[in-house]
């Protein structure tokens, strides 16, 4: 079933990158890390859909944020982050997705690893549970390309300064911020040892990004001695190299 | 519903024509996994066809690979709404597999390493409908993508071509598997969009 929602707030989170609030009337409510199928519709009746993680905590005001990409190659991000303006409908449908959610009664350690914009599911479990005063231990490892395509930077930051108990570690893949002091690269298995909670506490981990990124970091949490049943991932994109 | 886009032109292409309603056409091949990319290696790779826990039949990779195969040019569609046409695989088919199978089964649930299962009545694995594929684009087939052997029902989402498969259990109902169980629908025909549960 098809909903629809209003925009009622849209901001620029990069320069390629934005964050749209939907007031949903009908909405059933979700869980952190779930998904909606937005469409559009030209007037000819001709659709199209992708689907887009929340990125904000299940909340009462019925209200849903997706943060977009833009897509140099897309059909529906460059409508999405550059043409919809406050007042205008979306359809949407979901919650959708099951798995790869974190509920308010877990307690357990939490190892978020996110690849560009894998980070907005994760950033729903981050505000989930600090909407529900939840004090398990999470910690955050972020690659990103250069500080200028970091999402929601003030946000984590004063999350991070409030609360000791959520940890951000940021890795850049290609420029770094100045005095920087890992160079720019990919993460890679001494990185997530490091920055990933030891795999005695069993964490439950969750990796979102592009498909190679996910490829490699489930690799080295396994590699770390994390199980495969608590490693939990959601992949974009097409697999490197060969189509 | 009827809520237009305004300004939203969209891009049609002649392939949507051969499209099932809601998908798009890409030329890359998109991963779906809910985990870790199992490795599976030759040497301990086994399939078997039972019935819980009674083993009907059962091929270690050697004897697998002795059956015979075929090529294969599918058009696939993912739940996520990506379609890609006239993919090539090349594997064995379920009803080689089955040749010497007698049951009375009316499903099927399909086990990968790593846990994953899928739920199909038996009926769509027959019929040169289904096969488990070991090659693609003919290079064995890359672990992200299933290797070293999947199944391969593109009648259906690509949800129920179970990547890294290690057998099915043939049952006398339907027992939902691990997306089944998460709100997608139980069957998954794209022509109809039977997307999740409900559709």
């Amino acid at each position: 079933m098809w909903r629809i929602g209003t925009v009622v707030a849209v901001h620029d989170e990069t320069a390629t990158a934005r964050t749209i609030t939907l007031q949903v009337p009908d909405w059933p409510g979700h869980l952190a890390g779930q998904h909606v199928d937005v469409r559009l519709v030209a007037a000819d009746g001709y659709s199209a859909v992708r689907s887009y993680s929340v990125a904000s905590a299940p909340n009462l005001e019925r209200r849903v944020e997706i943060t977009v990409e833009r897509l140099p190659d897309g059909e529906v991000s460059p409508y999405l982050t550059q043409q919809v303006a406050v007042g205008d409908g979306l359809e949407l449908r979901g919650p959708l997705g099951g798995w790869f959610v974190w509920r308010n009664e877990q307690t357990e350690p939490i190892q978020l690893i996110a690849g560009g914009s894998g980070l907005v599911p994760l950033m729903a479990m981050i505000r989930s549970r600090a909407a529900s005063g939840s004090s398990a231990p999470f910690r955050l490892l972020y690659s990103v390309r250069e500080p200028g395509a970091v999402f929601y930077r003030d946000e984590l930051r004063k999350r991070s300064e409030n609360d000791p108990s959520l940890t951000l570690t940021y890795a850049y893949t290609r420029t770094t911020p100045k005095d920087w002091p890992r160079p720019p690269g990919r993460i890679d298995a001494s990185l997530v040892a490091n920055a990933a909670w030891p795999s005695k506490l069993v964490p439950t981990c969750y990796v979102c990004g592009p498909t190679p990124f996910v490829e490699s970091a489930a690799g080295f949490l396994s590699a770390c001695g994390n199980s495969s049943d608590k490693i939990r991932t959601e992949r974009f994109g097409p697999t490197g190299g060969r189509k | 519903m009827g809520t237009i886009s305004r300004g939203f032109f969209g891009r049609r292409t002649a392939a949507d024509a051969k499209l099932p309603p809601g998908q798009y056409l890409t030329n890359d091949f998109p991963v779906l996994s809910a985990g870790p990319t199992p490795r599976v290696p030759l040497e301990e790779w086994q399939f078997t066809i039972n019935e819980g826990t009674e083993v009907l039949r059962r091929w270690d990779w050697k004897s697998f690979r002795k059956l015979p195969a075929e090529a294969i040019t599918v058009d696939i569609h993912c739940v996520t709404r990506w379609s890609k046409l006239g993919t090539h695989w090349e594997g064995v088919s379920l009803d080689m597999m089955f040749a010497d199978v007698k049951t009375d089964a009316s499903h099927a649930l399909v086990h990968s390493y790593g846990g994953y299962t899928t739920n199909l009545p038996l009926e769509d694995l027959m019929d040169k409908q289904a096969w488990i594929a070991f090659r693609f684009d003919d290079d064995d087939l890359a672990p992200e993508h299933g290797g070293p052997a999947r199944l391969l029902v593109p009648h259906l989402y690509l949800w129920k071509s179970a990547k890294w498969v290690r057998g099915i259990t043939l049952m006398d109902e339907g027992h939902p598997g691990f997306w089944e169980t998460l709100g997608y629908h139980n069957y998954g025909d794209p022509w109809r969009e039977q997307r999740y549960q409900g559709d």
